[in-house]
């Protein structure tokens, strides 16, 4: 190995490092505010990645008629409860929301995807059809568990994971969908090309960190969410409610893992369950984080790219062995520095 | 008393919770007029803290819990707050990994949901109310002093806009000093037109700051009556008030 094939493993590792760490930060930050290990984060970039390849295609997203089901399903059930707890204030928004958005897209989609329009609204189509699955996805699966004990979430989180593969296979078939690359330029930086691909992936991800960031630093919103990880009981007593931070929390989880998704395309050929190797790689990044710290975990996730890339040059069939290897060391070293603190059940 | 045109700001009745089999709770009625300090002493683990989380919602209870005239044993612990009905927990539970600023700006939650526009305006008055607050606005909470905490989760209370305050031994663990501060504060807040449910182990300072006051002793209302009446009351005397003279 020279110095440029290093260079070109750097610029490929950074590449998919980049995509690891906006998951791993999606993964935080559900644990921090729901103690959700969110496995199904990578259906999310699956969905995300899929959905754009349809619309390229000039096709229908199969996620336009699974939006549909889903919103149907989550009516269903706010609408049941609203009638039995007598406050039918509430029916309005949750079909507004539930039925009338899922409709409203449904038409869009089918109006938008025979014309082929520019790939920046093939993107604002994707995430509009991606996004919502998330609050309908905490909604049905995880409101009625609030109270339950992070075994008994991460049980139903592997489920929905399974469910949500199963959905994808149906409403995307087994075929793998690559997408164009978003920048055919190239750069010449010295000894090393630079892609214009690499760049606008990482740049991309940059600017959605930056934008959480911000989301989390100065808007009430975000700051209503650290509150919920920090102290819940505390939360309650503000007004902040934990239904409210699940929502919004699995909204932002879905438009990381969506635009991850949109972002990994060109790179390699996903499948309907190709998410699933994704996300567990932004898992270990979270890992190294402790599952707690963002930018520990970003960095981890940087480094699970790094590593990735490397080892796919020099032992190209052990590369998810050797990144999942890398998950033993980070858990022995935390186990002996970090003091064991037994979970508080509630029962 | 049952006619809305004399509710009061909040009515409680028959008011019973369980943990289990043991009831910690039995049958409590209490209530508080619009604008005025109520107070409800008893000794540690007469089931004093468990009413005030029955009330907000975070305990299920049985019983009526009547707010400003209406009903609202159905409604969750965060729709009870965003109509006014605030406590400040014994834990005081604040939000420890973030600034003194972000914890006051957070009480205001449920306004900001609202579009309300003058929470600025209120967050500048509690600042005025409490400088410490202000000199520390960009600490994190987490670091504050006890009385300093205490100061905080009123504060942040406060930015709720409540129209009934419960405070649940606010004086828990305060140098002496700082609880007479804390006590000075609670009854400045009276001209707000604040109505208060209190709730102390110390009776001596409790009572004299309150208009009515109640004995919860076994998880049942021993004794009520007004707080002057109440402080001289033999019984109390020599249960409540002597014991809190010997403790200092």
């Amino acid at each position: 190995m020279n110095f440029d094939i290093a260079l070109l493993l750097a610029q490929d590792g950074l590449t998919n490092g980049a995509i690891y760490a906006l998951l791993a930060l999606a993964l935080v930050l559900v644990f921090a505010v729901t103690r959700i290990i969110f496995v199904p984060q990578g259906e999310f970039v699956a969905y995300g990645a899929l959905t754009l390849a349809s619309l390229q295609l000039g096709r229908m997203p199969g996620t336009a008629y699974l939006l549909l089901i889903a919103g149907a399903a989550v009516a269903l059930v706010d609408v049941v409860v609203a009638l039995r707890e007598r406050r039918p204030g509430r029916i309005a928004a949750t079909l507004g929301w539930n039925v009338a958005l899922p409709v409203a897209l449904f038409f869009l989609a089918r109006w938008a995807a025979p014309q082929q329009p520019p790939l920046w609204a093939q993107v604002a189509l994707s995430l509009a059809l991606v996004v919502p699955l998330g609050p309908m996805l905490y909604r049905l699966a995880f409101q009625p568990l609030a109270n339950a004990s992070v075994l008994v979430l991460l049980i139903v989180s592997v489920a929905v994971h399974f469910l949500m593969v199963g959905l994808g296979l149906l409403f995307f078939g087994a075929e793998g969908s690559r997408t164009p690359a978003f920048s055919d330029a190239r750069f010449e930086a010295g000894a090393m090309t630079v892609s214009g691909q690499s760049l606008f992936v990482i740049g991309a991800s940059l600017a959605l960190i930056v934008a959480l960031y911000l989301f989390f630093e100065r808007t009430i919103y975000g700051k209503a969410l650290r509150a919920t990880a920090v102290n819940r009981l505390g939360a309650r007593l503000v007004g902040i409610s934990t239904t409210l931070a699940g929502k919004l929390t699995f909204t932002l989880a879905a438009l990381i893992g969506a635009a991850s998704g949109i972002l990994v395309a060109p790179i390699t050929t996903i499948y309907y369950d190709s998410g699933f190797l994704i996300g567990l790689k932004g898992f270990v990044g979270a890992i190294i984080g402790g599952l707690v710290s963002y930018p520990l975990a970003a960095l981890g996730a940087l480094i699970v790219g790094l590593l990735e890339s490397f080892s796919s040059f020099w032992a190209s069939a052990f590369k998810e062995v050797i990144v999942f290897t890398l998950i033993i060391p980070v858990l022995l070293w935390r186990s002996l520095h970090t003091h064991h603190v037994e979970e508080e059940e509630d029962e | 008393m049952t006619t809305a045109s004399v509710a009061g700001a909040l009515d409680i009745r028959d008011l019973s919770v369980s943990y289990g089999k043991v009831e910690a709770l039995h049958k409590a009625t209490v209530r508080v007029a619009p604008g005025s300090i109520v107070t409800v002493i008893g000794p540690n683990g007469a089931g004093k803290s468990t009413m005030l989380n029955a009330i907000m919602g975070l305990l299920p209870a049985a019983g009526a819990i009547r707010y400003e005239g209406e009903e609202i044993g159905g409604l969750e612990t965060e729709s009870r707050v965003a109509r006014g009905l605030v406590l400040v927990p014994e834990k005081r539970e604040l939000f420890a990994d973030m600034t003194v600023a972000d914890n006051l700006v957070l009480g205001a939650f449920p306004r900001y949901r609202r579009r309300e526009r003058d929470i600025d305006a209120d967050l500048q008055a509690v600042y005025t109310r409490f400088p410490r607050l202000l000199e520390r606005r960009a600490q994190l909470a987490g670091t504050l002093s006890g009385g300093e905490r205490q100061m905080l989760a009123l504060g942040r209370a406060l930015m709720a806009k409540p129209r009934v305050l419960m405070l649940d031994e606010p004086s828990l663990g305060l140098a002496p000093l700082i609880v007479r501060e804390i006590f000075r504060i609670i009854s400045d807040l009276r001209k707000t037109g604040v109505a208060i449910l209190l709730v102390e182990q110390n009776a001596r300072a409790a009572l004299q700051v309150a208009d009515y006051g109640y004995v919860l002793e076994t998880g049942e209302m021993a004794l009520e009556g007004p707080a002057a009446e109440l402080a001289v009351n033999p019984r109390v005397v020599e249960t409540y008030l002597g014991l809190a003279r010997r403790q200092g």
